[in-house]
C-alpha cells in the first residue's frame, strides 16, 4: 500500500446541493449555526474543492455537529481536541483541506491549549469559532467569552470571569490570519471564510453566532440590521478605517498610541488610520481587536491580520525530503547502524 | 610457588561471568561509564543484560545520597537474561556512592573507590563519622583504594587543560581501570572517544589520557594480582547489536512502517522514560516518518489519532501519568475504529511517582482505565530486544482490527541493554492492508453507497477509507454509531449490539495469535510460573535454579495480555501450582483469577528495580514447600 497522498487534479465542478449530507440537521430553530451551514455549503462550489480533499473536524458543543451536515469527510471528536487532531491530519495529508468547527467553550476553555499551539505552528487549517457567547449544549452556562456580571445558571450571581477576546488572542498567539464576521450577514461570511480558505497556514475566524435559546440578543446591538451602519467597523485592506452611514467616523491612532474613535471631520481624513492588514509587527491588528469590549459598542469585522509565513506541514514535508535526498532510507542499513559483532 | 615474572603475574584468570556496578554522583559520567564498558564487552562477544539507575533530578546535590547514579552490567560467557543479584564488583567514586551501593554488594567482593573523593566534607555529606576505608569497616571485602582524581588530574596537566576541567576526566579513568581488570579490548572505546569529542580536541585528549592511564595504573600498580578475563558468549550465528529497549522499541517501530507500507506519524509529549523513543524516531525522517512534539499528552495522541483518519500509521509514545491523560482520546479511537499505538514505558506510580524507577503497574489501567465498554487489545515486551518485535506485533493487531493497541514497556526494559540477533529484514511478517476504494454497500434504490461501519466478516474490521477517495466520503465520530451506516444512533439496542461487536472483535484477536508455549518439564511439573512483561529474565534464571534443585518447573510468558491466548485457562489448569511474580500487588493474577477460576498466586515487587532471580527463586521454592 502506497501513501495516500496523490496527485490533487482539477476538481470537478460542484452545487451547494452537493456539500449537503443526507443527515437532518438538528440544531434549534432559528439557531444562528444554520445561516453558517449555508454560507459554507454555498461557499464550497465557488472555492472549486473536491468533495473527497475536504475535511471538516470538529470537538464537542453545538457548533461540533458541523461535520455531520457536510457531505465531505469529516470527524466529530472529543472536547476541545479537535485542533490536535486536525494538526495531525494536515501535517499527514497536505493535500487535503482541513477545516476545524469549533465554539467558544471548545475552543477557548477546554481547548485553549490546543487553539493556541495550532495557531502558532501556522499549521494549514481553516479555523471557524462560532462565539454565542455561552454554554449551549449543557444548557446555559457562562462560557469564557461571557461578559462580566453575566447571570447564567452556574453564575446566579453574576460572572466572575474576564472573558477572553477571540480576536486578541489568536493574535497574541502568533497567528498569520485572524478575521471576524457574524451570522447576519452571508455575503460577508462568504467572503471571510473564503479569504480564509485562501490563506496557506492557519486561518482562525471568529463567527458571532446567535443562540437563540439560551444568549438570544448577544449581538443583535452591532448585528441587526438597523445597528450594523453605526456599530459595524468594516476592515478593508488599504483604506481609511471609517464607518457610519456616511463614513463619518474614523480610527486614529492618539498620542499615546492607542486607538480611538473620532469624527473623521474633526480631525481630517488624512488623519484616519489606513487598514493595513499585511503588517509584520500585529500591533496595530491588536489595537483594533481591543477598540470594543463587546457587541456593544463599535466592533472591527472582517481581516485583521493575513501575513504569510511558512505553514508547518509544508516545513515538515521540506525537513522529510531533505532526509530522504536521492533514495529513501533502507531498513537493514538502520539495523546495522550501531557497532555489530558477528558470531 | 611465587610467582616468578611480571607477565606470569599478568596473565588474565578466567570467569564465566561478573557483575559491575559502577557507581558515582549524576555529575560523575557513570551512565557513560557503564554504556561505554556494555559496549567494549559487546564488541568482544560476550552475552550481556545492562541496569542502569539514575536519579530523577539532572543534578542533585553534588556528593549526597540522593545524588547517586549507577550502572549495573553483567557480563558472560554464556546466555544470561538478567542484569544479576548481587555485583560482583562496585565501583565508588564518592562516599555517597559506597554508602547507597555498598549493601548490594556481595560478600567477599570487589570494591574500588576513589580514595580522593573520601575527604572529610564528602564523608559528612554521605552520614559517616569516620572513614569508612580506613576505619575497618569495609574488612569483608577486597579494597583498591585509588587516587583517580589525583591520578587523572596527573595524565592530563600536559595537555593544558584547566585543573577545574581535568576533573571530569576520572570517570574515564575508572573505566580504563576497569577496561584493564577485565581485559577489556582498548579499541572500541578509544574509536568512541576520538569521534565522540571530535570537535572538542582538549576535552578529546583529556578523556584518551585518563583512559589510557586508568588502564596503565592496573597493569603497573602492582595493587592487583592479575586481570580476569570473560570469554566470549556462544550464541547462536548471526550478527549482533548492543541494544536498548528504547531503540529497539523506536526501529520497530521504523520496521513497521516499512512492512506495512504506511508512513509513521508519532505524536508525542516529553516524559520519562519514553522520550528516547520520541528522540530515536526524530532522526529517521529519511523514512517518511513524521514527529510532532505535541503541546501535551492529550495532542500527542490526538495527533497520532488525526494522522491515522489520513492513512498514516499514528503512534503515540508515553509513560503512566500521560496514559491517564490519553485516555479519553483512546476511547475515542476504540469508538472510531481507527489503528493506533499507544505506548506506554511504566514507571513507578501513582501520580509522578518515581519517574526514573521501573515497575509494572499499569496492566489495569491499560485493561479497564476508560470509561464505558471499551476494550483495547494490549501486547508487553519481555525484553529490551523483545521490544522490536513486539512494535510490529502491535502494529500488525492496529492494523489488521482497525483497534487501538497498547503496547506496555516499562523503564528497566527502556534503559537496559541486551545483545541482539539482528533479524533478516526478509523475514519480518507483511503487515500491509488495503485502504477501502468503493462502494460497499446499495441505498434503497440501489445506489452504491459507502456504509463505514460495515464489517469484515472474519476479522469485525470495519473499512478504512482515507479522504482523498471519491465517493467514500463519511462521517465518524464519537457518539455512538448505527451497525452499519455508522450514522449517529441513541437506540437502545443498537448501542447494545455494538457495544458487544467491539468486545467480539477484541476478543477475536486471539485467533491470529500463537497458542502459549511452556518450557521446561511441561507434563508433569509441580509448579508452573506464569510472567508477562520485564519480569521474564529474573524469572527465566530462578526456575533454572530451581530446577537445579530438582524441583520440575514449568514456564510461560505472555506477549499478548489482552486477548489472552487460547489456551491460557488450559495451561493454568495443567498444574497443581500457578505462581505469578509481577513488579505490581498483583494485577495480571487478578484478571487470570476473574478470567479462568483458577488459584493463581502472587509474588510481587514494587521497588523500583527488577526482581532478582534470587528473589523468584526463594517464592519459587516456598510455593514447592522447600524452604
Amino acid at each position: 500500500m502506497t501513501e495516500a497522498v496523490a496527485t490533487v487534479a482539477v476538481a470537478p465542478p460542484t452545487t451547494r446541493k452537493d456539500w449537503s449530507s443526507d443527515q437532518e440537521v438538528r440544531w434549534c430553530p432559528g439557531c444562528g449555526d444554520y445561516s453558517i451551514l449555508a454560507a459554507v455549503q454555498t461557499l464550497m462550489p465557488d472555492l472549486g474543492v473536491a468533495r473527497e480533499r475536504t475535511v471538516f473536524v470538529s470537538g464537542i458543543g453545538c457548533a461540533a455537529r458541523f461535520p455531520y451536515y457536510m457531505d465531505s469527510y469529516g470527524m466529530h471528536s472529543i472536547h476541545g481536541r479537535a485542533p490536535a487532531i486536525a494538526t495531525g491530519l494536515a501535517m499527514a495529508r497536505e493535500d487535503l483541506d482541513v477545516w476545524v468547527v469549533t465554539g467558544d467553550g471548545d475552543a477557548l476553555s477546554i481547548g485553549g491549549n490546543h487553539l493556541i499551539h495550532a495557531l502558532r505552528r501556522n499549521v494549514n487549517l481553516t479555523i471557524l469559532l462560532f462565539n454565542n457567547q455561552i454554554y449551549g449544549l449543557t444548557k446555559g452556562q457562562y462560557s469564557p467569552t461571557s461578559e462580566l456580571g453575566k447571570v447564567t445558571k452556574s453564575t446566579p450571581f453574576g460572572s466572575l470571569d474576564q472573558p477572553f477576546n477571540p480576536v486578541s488572542l489568536a493574535l497574541g498567539a502568533e497567528a498569520t490570519f485572524v478575521a471576524r464576521t457574524h451570522d447576519m450577514d452571508r455575503q460577508h461570511m462568504m467572503e471571510t471564510f473564503r479569504r480564509a480558505h485562501a490563506h496557506r497556514g492557519a486561518a482562525f475566524v471568529e463567527v458571532y453566532q446567535n443562540c437563540n435559546v439560551f444568549n438570544d440578543g448577544a449581538f443583535a446591538g452591532i448585528t441587526a440590521k438597523a445597528n450594523r451602519e453605526h456599530m459595524l467597523i468594516s476592515l478593508a485592506h488599504g483604506e481609511p478605517i471609517c464607518f457610519g452611514p456616511d463614513g463619518e467616523k474614523g480610527v486614529v491612532l492618539d498620542g499615546q498610541g492607542r486607538a480611538r474613535i473620532v469624527d473623521v471631520a474633526e480631525v481630517g481624513i488624512g488623519n484616519i488610520v489606513v487598514h493595513d492588514e499585511t503588517r509584520a509587527e500585529p500591533g496595530l491588528a491588536f489595537m483594533l481587536s481591543r477598540l470594543s469590549t463587546g457587541p456593544s459598542e463599535p466592533t472591527p469585522i472582517g481581516v485583521f491580520r493575513a501575513v504569510s509565513r511558512p505553514d508547518y506541514g509544508t516545513e515538515t514535508t521540506r525537513q522529510l525530503v531533505a532526509a530522504q535526498g536521492n533514495r529513501p532510507a533502507d531498513l537493514t542499513d538502520l539495523l546495522r547502524s550501531r557497532p555489530t559483532w558477528t558470531v | 610457588m611465587a610467582d616468578t615474572t611480571a607477565q606470569q603475574t599478568h596473565d588474565p584468570v578466567e570467569l564465566d561471568r561478573v557483575i559491575i556496578r559502577f557507581a558515582g554522583d549524576s555529575g560523575d559520567g557513570m551512565q557513560l561509564t557503564g554504556d561505554r564498558f556494555t559496549s567494549a564487552s559487546a564488541l568482544f562477544g560476550n552475552d550481556l543484560v545492562t541496569l542502569p539507575e539514575f536519579p530523577a533530578e539532572i543534578r542533585a546535590p553534588a556528593g549526597t545520597l540522593a545524588g547517586v547514579s549507577a550502572f549495573q552490567v553483567h557480563i558472560s560467557d554464556h546466555e544470561i537474561t538478567t542484569p544479576g543479584d548481587a555485583p560482583n564488583v562496585l565501583v565508588a567514586m564518592n562516599p555517597a556512592a559506597l554508602r547507597a551501593e555498598l549493601h548490594r554488594l556481595e560478600t567477599g567482593g570487589t570494591l574500588v573507590v576513589n580514595t580522593d573523593a573520601f575527604d572529610d566534607r564528602n564523608l559528612t555529606k554521605a552520614g559517616y563519622r569516620s572513614n569508612p576505608v580506613t576505619d575497618g569497616s569495609l574488612d569483608r571485602y577486597t579494597v583498591y583504594e585509588v587516587p583517580m582524581t589525583t591520578l587523572t588530574k596527573k595524565a592530563v596537566t600536559d595537555l593544558g587543560v584547566k585543573p577545574r576541567d581535568a576533573e571530569r576526566s576520572k570517570n574515564f579513568f575508572a573505566l580504563g581501570l576497569v577496561s584493564w581488570m577485565y581485559t577489556r579490548p582498548e579499541a572500541p572505546t578509544v574509536a568512541w572517544i576520538e569521534s565522540k569529542f571530535a570537535n572538542r580536541p582538549l576535552v578529546r585528549d583529556a578523556n584518551l589520557a585518563a583512559f589510557k592511564a586508568g588502564h596503565a595504573f592496573g597493569e603497573t600498580a602492582e595493587l592487583f594480582d592479575h586481570p580476569y578475563e570473560v570469554k566470549p558468549a556462544v550464541l547462536p550465528a548471526g550478527t549482533y547489536t548492543n541494544i536498548t529497549g528504547n531503540t529497539a522499541l523506536a526501529w520497530g517501530l521504523v520496521a513497521a512502517g516499512q512492512l506495512s507500507g504506511l508512513p509513521i506519524f508519532l505524536g508525542s509529549y516529553p516524559i520519562t522514560p519514553a522520550s528516547d523513543i520520541l528522540h530515536e524516531l526524530s532522526r529517521h525522517k529519511g523514512f517518511g516518518i513524521r514527529t510532532l512534539q505535541a503541546e501535551d499528552e492529550i495532542a500527542g495522541i490526538g495527533a497520532a489519532l488525526g494522522a491515522a483518519f489520513g492513512g498514516h500509521l499514528g503512534v503515540t509514545t508515553t509513560s503512566g501519568p500521560g496514559v491517564a491523560l490519553k485516555s479519553e482520546t483512546m476511547g475515542l479511537a476504540v469508538s472510531l475504529e481507527l489503528p493506533l499505538i499507544i505506548i506506554d514505558v511504566q514507571r513507578g506510580g501513582p501520580s509522578t511517582g518515581l519517574p526514573t524507577k521501573t515497575e509494572a503497574s499499569d496492566l489495569l489501567q491499560a485493561m479497564y482505565g476508560r470509561h464505558g465498554e471499551s476494550p483495547i487489545p494490549i501486547v508487553a515486551a519481555s525484553s529490551p530486544a523483545h521490544c522490536f518485535e513486539v512494535a510490529i506485533e502491535a502494529a500488525r493487531i492496529a492494523l489488521t482490527y482497525r483497534t487501538p493497541v497498547m503496547l506496555l514497556s516499562d523503564g528497566y526494559l527502556a534503559n537496559g541493554s541486551e545483545p541482539w540477533r539482528l533479524p533478516d529484514v526478509a523475514d519480518l511478517p507483511d503487515i500491509s492492508v488495503d485502504f477501502a476504494t468503493e462502494a460497499n454497500h446499495a441505498d434503497v434504490d440501489g445506489n452504491p453507497e459507502f456504509w463505514p461501519y460495515l464489517r469484515d466478516p472474519d476479522t469485525l474490521a470495519r473499512p478504512w477509507a482515507v479522504p482523498g477517495t471519491p465517493g467514500l466520503e463519511h462521517r465518524i465520530g464519537g457518539l455512538e454509531k448505527e451497525d452499519g451506516s455508522g450514522n449517529i444512533s441513541y437506540d437502545p439496542a443498537n448501542h447494545e449490539r455494538m457495544v458487544q461487536v467491539r468486545a467480539d472483535k477484541v476478543a477475536g484477536i486471539a485467533d491470529s495469535i500463537p497458542l502459549l508455549g511452556v518450557d521446561g518439564d511441561p507434563d508433569d511439573a509441580e509448579l508452573l510460573v506464569l510472567g508477562w512483561g520485564s519480569t521474564w529474565g529474573a524469572i527465566d534464571g530462578a526456575v533454572d535454579r530451581c530446577r537445579a534443585r530438582g524441583h520440575k518447573v514449568a514456564r510461560a510468558h505472555l506477549t499478548h495480555l489482552n486477548p489472552f491466548p487460547r489456551n491460557l485457562g488450559d495451561v493454568l489448569r495443567r498444574y497443581p501450582r500457578v505462581l505469578i511474580p509481577e513488579m505490581n500487588l498483583g494485577q495480571l493474577v487478578k484478571l487470570v483469577r476473574a478470567e479462568y477460576l483458577v488459584d493463581a498466586r502472587s509474588v510481587t515487587k514494587v521497588r523500583g528495580v527488577p526482581f532478582t532471580s534470587g528473589e523468584l527463586e526463594a517464592a519459587m521454592l516456598k510455593e514447592l514447600g522447600d524452604q
